[in-house]
């Protein structure tokens, strides 16, 4: 089986300090990899040179695309690598100010990638943004809304269903559930996981919170000063971490 | 009037600009950066207009300046002694007999034929401005052709307030390439981009240029379901009669009151000389 994503030793430094250093991995399709790590060890970093945001200073990424097979999309042309970026890839900010167009409405903001990619039927991406504000259990009467005036897990669930509406086969996960409270990062967290699972999605999920990749996660990535320290199967690396960090990492968490 | 070289700029400022122009017509719908001069008026009022019609005219030229369809109006007065001062050119309100037109927010009624030369005022060149702020992503968008972004403006029309609502500037994709602001001209106007006269476009503080050749294909953007609708006030001209002129609504006194009259001053007087 072909991966859909695979990593070779990519590294990127900021000037003389390391942003993340000699990475490699793969993700199958289907498969949902958790990226931990605290702050400032290198995850965004790494998810931003993913998804195109950043350019990496050495490695390869290499992209299953429905075309042409594995290709690398540091050197695509930029036009390509654009139209991977609105079609099969998607990418969910921590903060949805980050990732919706907020003076847009609901509507508008999950239409605008089927207009990017070519859609022309009002009422065809009207029933498309309709459905999939229902998907994401937003009540279809607040449509023509502003995403100002909704609340933060709304606004998260928009994004996903703005990132989600042309069918994407790789999911870029930014802290998904930074700054919402916890009933609602657990309803975010149920959706996503369902939507994941329904749709075979692949993604790579970025977090500092180990109860998001516990429920997400297939398998874990361990970061710590740039470098991955551990990696393995979730359940594996969470009950029984072997690297000193990820068990500093493991017994931090707080028990209530 | 010898204290000014003949209209105004000096002829190394007219080559530049005539190079964008010339840059502008052979990318029809492209932005053309170039290095606008201070004029002796306030941006906004022409300055891009008056450059580009600088380096078009010759003392040959008839000229003729338009202001929302009106030769009367400041602007226009202005803009026509201007040249006449410093270029002494001819000028004229006749629309069929002026060779260069300087026009703000309006295209005149009368069809322009091959020999004219129609130059338009820009505030805005860039259509995507108010969608995305960023000058460095806008002129991404241009390269990469990705205009799905404009689309969701006109979504927005329609979500809020039934159909599409943007009257004027409206959207317009050029011979399937570039999406252009045709500068604020009713939505009226917009299939007479579709002309046989060289259609330029100057935007003095924004420091672009633009141009639509004789006949390019000018489409206006819509939707398949909400086609575009060049639509007008639904009145004739309470002057010539005229039903398939753009109309300015005039109130006439503080009872509510009013008229609906042809913008375009040179074509409702004619039609008026006609019927007399």
């Amino acid at each position: 089986m072909t991966p859909l994503l695979d990593v070779r030793s990519l590294t990127k430094t900021y000037g003389s300090r390391t942003g993340c250093a000699d990475v490699s991995f793969t993700l199958y399709p289907g498969e949902v990899m958790g990226i931990v790590g605290e702050s400032g060890s290198g995850k965004s970093t790494l998810l931003n040179c993913l998804a195109g945001h950043l350019e990496p200073d050495r490695g390869e990424v290499f992209f299953d695309t429905r075309t042409d097979g594995p290709r690398d999309t540091l050197r695509m042309s930029e036009p390509e690598r654009r139209m991977l970026g609105r079609t099969d890839w998607a990418f969910v900010h921590q903060n949805p100010r980050d990732g919706l167009r907020m003076r847009i409405s609901a509507g508008g903001n999950v239409g605008e990638r089927l207009m990017a990619v070519g859609a022309r039927h009002y009422a065809e991406i009207r029933t498309a943004a309709e459905d999939w504000l229902d998907r994401v259990e937003i009540s279809t009467n607040r449509i023509d809304d502003r995403p100002a005036a909704f609340s933060g897990g709304m606004q998260q669930r928009l994004q996903i269903a703005r990132n989600l509406v042309t069918g994407p086969r790789l999911v870029f996960m930014d802290e998904p559930t930074g700054g919402l409270d916890v009933s609602v990062q657990a309803r975010l967290l149920d959706l996503l996981r369902g939507l994941v699972r329904r749709m075979g999605l692949s993604a790579i999920v970025v977090t500092h919170d180990l109860a998001v990749v516990r429920l997400l996660a297939d398998r874990l990535m361990v970061m710590k000063d740039g470098h991955v320290v551990e990696t393995g199967l979730t359940d594996q690396v969470l009950d029984d971490p072997q690297h000193g960090y990820t068990q500093l990492l493991v017994s931090s968490v707080l028990q209530v | 009037m010898t204290d000014y070289n003949f209209a105004y700029l000096d002829e190394q400022t007219k080559r530049m600009i005539r190079r964008a122009l010339l840059k502008g017509v052979a990318i029809p719908g492209y932005q053309v950066p170039f290095a606008s001069r201070e004029m002796p008026m306030p941006y906004g009022w022409g300055t891009g207009g008056v450059q580009v019609s600088a380096a078009c005219l010759t003392p040959d030229d008839r000229f003729k300046v338009i202001d929302q369809g009106a030769d009367d109006t400041t602007n226009a007065v202005s803009i026509r002694k201007f040249f006449e001062k410093t270029a002494g050119v001819a000028v004229t309100e006749k629309t069929s007999e002026a060779t260069v037109i300087q026009t703000r927010h309006r295209i005149p009624e009368t069809l322009l034929g091959e020999e004219q030369i129609l130059v338009y005022q820009v505030p805005i060149p860039e259509p995507l401005r108010f969608l995305e702020p960023r000058e460095t992503e806008t002129r991404k968008m241009h390269a990469l052709e990705e205009y799905g972004l404009m689309h969701v403006k006109l979504y927005e029309d329609i979500a809020r307030h039934g159909e599409i609502a943007t009257a004027y500037a409206y959207p317009v994709k050029v011979e399937e390439r570039y999406v252009m602001d045709p500068s604020p001209i009713p939505k009226f106007d917009n299939p007479k981009l579709e002309s046989a006269a060289l259609q330029l476009f100057g935007a003095g503080r924004e420091q672009r240029i633009y141009a639509v050749p004789p006949y390019t294909r000018v489409v206006s953007l819509d939707f398949d379901d909400h086609p575009f609708d060049p639509s007008k006030a639904d009145h004739p001209c309470a002057l010539c009669g005229a039903e398939d002129s753009y109309l300015d609504e005039v109130i006439v006194d503080d009872t509510g009151g009013r008229m609906f009259v042809c913008s375009d001053t040179d074509f409702c007087a004619g039609r008026r000389e006609d019927a007399a």
